[in-house]
């Protein structure tokens, strides 16, 4: 029983980092109602600009702001040189934009940086957090700042005009054209949002996995499935499936024998398809009623 | 007094089909003016027309100004508000909201306070179900709730795309009757579009008959609902 | 979080494309059937063996194409089904000893069950899920394949060779050479049955599907089993095609069958034009060569180069090489009239 907890206990640390990867993986869903496979890839990039600004002598909450404030600008000139033209084009064109972005993404990171994997500071330190073994004093701080952000999520779409513009125009973009919102703009920002988030996602990811061009991979895989499993119209249940996701991981590769690291992927999305086959739109999804 | 809207050789098209050919009318401001026409004959297709919502040619304008070239969001913004078939309704978001939404173009934030205050005198169930999803709402309080919140925008110009559409005869009185309210007193411009010509031509000052994207006929509403050859021919009754 | 219901009415997220437009005219059909007979006859071995990979890839994209392009379930998990059938041909052939003809009807048919099967439980998914879903399929196989306890027969982490057939008779041609006729001239069939499938009822149920599902359903369309029918078809294809793959590259080895395989294939569809068949061969030679090339532009970047490349695709023929094809027509069409 102890090691079931503990297990959990480990699970839910290590889903902090999907969480926050759902979170942003959720803000794009919202903004433009397709995921975007180079998500990862963009938070990626933003943490080597954040650790190239701080071997350059910026300390950590200079640089953490910087790259948060150029991920935002970065997202939204992405959005408007790269997508804006495939709007009409199909959804499945538009997913092949995305490979093509990540493909460019991952290569110049690869071509800039190196793939010598790199040490990446922690604002939080790494000891062990309230004298747990299982959780470190950089988890828990990333656990805060992933709820932090949900909490600031949920103000913004609630309780801001710039945010129930969004919602409007995400829900229903012709209605929101007729009360007069940007619609197309409004994608924009989505998008620049999402980048922001994602950065801050990986600037908390980093110190765990160690920064290199591909260490988003496996991230944005599991970030995708808690995001599908919490319900990806849910910010909330974007976080709750992250640590799900976590404690999934987790106890396979403790319970079920002879699982390797390899195969933990595959089964934790085996699992989560398995929960979707029950419930379609997630745990915390709208069920979305198909009219004809 | 001078033709808010003015319409000259209207075209307009679906793909490769073509569902307006060369319409022609203008609205006065301050009119309350209906546009009739069997299912089919491009009434729809006119009022998305106006706003930009499907490809056209020819001239449209709006106290004098061209709306062509203009995106929908920026005609709306003009001051015209558009309810269209279907409602609309942002079913997920509250009533409130979806008031709000009206509204989200506008700065003055005590005038968007007050206004909603005002919907809801016009139409006292939506204060009931302020807080309520838009979508828990019956068809004619959704209606309501869409004119309400075309009305939060201030408009100048309203377009309502038949309103009537699948409510009870007495809910589609009521909202006539608030219609023309609004038109009076709060000096909004409508152009509704109707199927059902009776009650729209007992509301109306002015009216247009559509047939196949021409106009076939106008005249005030009184006329045109006297005249029974156009009913018989064009409406139906 | 609220109980209320997302009422979608949903435009397709497949772009239906009329039936008619599906395939080639036969002119053009034929033009390309001469070349791709004749022009193996006057290159080199090593041009052949990538002529061959070319057919083998437009299979595989040929069956995606019959999938999302025809009945609208979008897949990235056809690595998985390519996989399968290519180490049942290889255990086939270096285990039992079976004659390299006929591991490929038996890989179709492993994999039409396997394809089928899976499609089951897909039908409660569609769209993000049912791509999350394929996606976990197609991570899964390679960590599948390198079990131990299969490997007696898979080879684990090592895999398999498989030897090269001769040609029969001993008709004096380069193993190549022959392997690829053998591999046209299955590619010929196949197409031809494809077409035909789409053509048929059951491919009018398909295309139903894909525009409106309920709409095919209330209509007295058994959805679930054309969509399962079409995982199935579109599995056994890529089976056959993961068979000539085995059989032409020589070996088998789990990371040769990635998600990497199953997004290329993915790439190749979209390029080639979704649901139009003929695209397939477009859309197999641009996840061949493309990369070739963007490695011989940039060694360093050639992640950036393809992404660009691939960019450039999208932007200028977002609806792929069926763009093309039309606007060529039209062209043509104009030229007959003046």
């Amino acid at each position: 029983m102890e090691l079931f907890t503990n297990q959990v206990l480990a699970g839910i640390a290590t889903g902090a980092i999907y969480a926050c990867m759902a979170l942003a993986i959720v803000m794009i869903y919202q903004a433009i109602d397709h995921l975007n496979f180079a998500q990862g890839e963009m938070a990626m990039f933003s943490t080597f600009i954040a650790w190239q600004l701080m071997q350059w002598g910026v300390p950590y909450w200079g640089a953490f702001v910087i790259t948060v404030a150029f991920s935002f600008a970065a997202g939204i000139i992405i959005e408007r040189l790269l997508f804006k033209p495939l709007a009409k084009a199909p959804i499945l064109t538009n997913v092949a934009g995305f490979i093509a972005l990540y493909s460019i993404v991952n290569s110049v990171a690869g071509l800039i940086w190196d793939f010598t994997i790199k040490q990446f500071p922690t604002p939080f330190g790494s000891s062990p957090f309230l004298g747990s073994q299982l959780i470190s004093t950089h988890q828990a701080g990333m656990i805060g700042v992933t709820l932090l952000l949900l909490l600031l999520l949920f103000f913004f779409f609630r309780f801001t005009r710039m945010g129930l513009a969004m919602r409007a125009a995400a829900a229903l973009p012709e209605s929101a054209r007729l009360v007069g919102i940007n619609t197309s703009w409004m994608i924009a920002l989505g998008w620049g949002m999402a980048a922001a988030i994602g950065s801050i996602a990986g600037m908390m990811i980093a110190p765990v996995v160690f920064l290199e061009p591909n260490m988003m991979l496996g991230v944005l895989i599991y970030g995708f499935a808690a995001a599908v499993l919490g319900g990806l119209t849910s910010p909330f249940g974007a976080v709750i499936g992250g640590f799900l996701v976590g404690i999934f991981e987790n106890l396979t590769g403790t319970y079920i024998p002879g699982v390797g690291n390899e195969l933990k992927l595959p089964i934790a999305l085996a699992l989560i398809v398995i929960v979707l086959v029950v419930k379609p739109a997630g745990l915390f999804g709208r069920p979305i009623v198909k009219r004809v | 007094m001078t033709a808010m809207l003015n319409i000259k050789d209207l075209r307009a098209y679906y793909g490769q089909v073509q569902a307006l050919h060369g319409l022609e009318f203008g609205l006065n401001e301050g009119s309350l003016t209906t546009l009739l026409g069997a299912n089919g004959a491009g009434k729809t297709t006119t009022l998305r027309a106006i706003c930009n919502m499907v490809r056209s040619t020819g001239s449209i304008e709006f106290d004098g100004a061209a709306l062509s070239g203009r995106s929908t969001e920026n005609i709306v913004r003009l001051g015209i508000a558009h309810v269209p078939q279907g409602r609309g309704t942002f079913t997920t978001m509250t009533v409130e909201e979806n008031l709000q939404l009206g509204a989200i173009t506008r700065r003055d934030r005590a005038g968007i306070v007050s206004d909603i205050e005002r919907m809801y005198d016009h139409f006292p169930v939506l204060k009931q179900r302020h807080t309520q999803q838009a979508g828990t709402l019956s068809g004619g309080e959704q209606q309501m709730l869409a004119v309400a919140r075309a009305l939060m925008l201030r408009p100048r110009l309203m377009l309502l795309d038949e309103p009537s559409f699948g409510l009870a005869p007495l809910i589609v009185r009521d909202l006539f009757r608030i219609l023309g309210k609004i038109n009076r007193e709060d000096k909004v411009t409508i152009l509704v579009v109707e199927q059902n010509a009776q009650l729209a031509l007992e509301l109306a000052d002015k009216a247009y008959v559509i047939e196949t994207g021409r106009i076939v006929m106008s005249g005030s509403a009184a006329e045109i609902a006297s005249n029974e050859d156009i009913r018989k021919s064009y409406l139906g009754y | 979080m609220s109980a209320a219901q997302e009422v979608v009415t949903e435009a397709p997220a497949i772009d239906a494309v009329p039936k008619r437009a599906m395939t080639l005219g036969y002119g053009t059909s034929l033009v390309m059937l001469a070349v791709l007979i004749l022009v193996p006859l006057f290159v080199k071995n090593f041009i052949i063996f990538q002529l061959t990979m070319l057919l083998i890839y437009g299979l595989a994209v040929l069956a995606l194409n019959i999938l999302t392009g025809g009945s609208g379930q979008f897949s990235l998990g056809q690595s998985a089904f390519y996989a399968v059938g290519a180490y049942t041909s290889a255990i086939l052939m270096e285990t039992f000893n079976v004659n390299y003809a006929l591991t490929l009807p038996v890989s179709g048919v492993i994999c039409f069950a396997f394809g089928f099967l899976f499609g089951l439980p897909a039908l409660r998914l569609s769209g993000i899920y049912l791509a999350l879903a394929t996606f976990a399929l197609a991570t899964a196989m390679p960590q599948l394949l390198k079990l131990n306890v299969f490997e007696p027969w898979t080879g684990g982490v090592q895999g398999l060779v498989v030897t090269k057939p001769d040609a029969p008779f001993g008709l004096p041609i380069s193993q190549d050479m022959w392997l690829y006729y053998f591999t046209l001239v299955i590619t010929i069939g196949i197409y031809i049955f494809s077409v035909n499938l789409l053509k048929s009822r059951s491919g009018r149920a398909f295309m139903a599907i894909r525009d409106n599902e309920i709409a095919a359903s209330a209509m007295g369309i058994d959805v679930a089993l054309y969509k399962t029918l079409a995982f199935g078809v579109s599995a056994g294809i890529t089976g056959v095609a993961g068979a000539l793959g085995a059989i032409a590259v020589q070996f088998v080895a789990p990371d040769s069958y990635t998600i990497q395989l199953a997004i290329s294939l993915f790439l190749g569809m979209v390029v080639g034009g979704v649901g139009w068949l003929p695209g397939s061969i477009v859309g197999s030679a641009f996840i061949i060569f493309v990369p070739n090339i963007a490695e011989g532009i940039s060694k360093g970047l050639s992640g950036a180069v393809f992404g660009v490349l691939l960019f450039l695709v999208i932007f200028l023929v977002p609806h792929g090489a069926r763009q093309v094809a039309v606007l060529g027509q039209q062209l043509i069409g104009k030229f007959r009239k003046s």
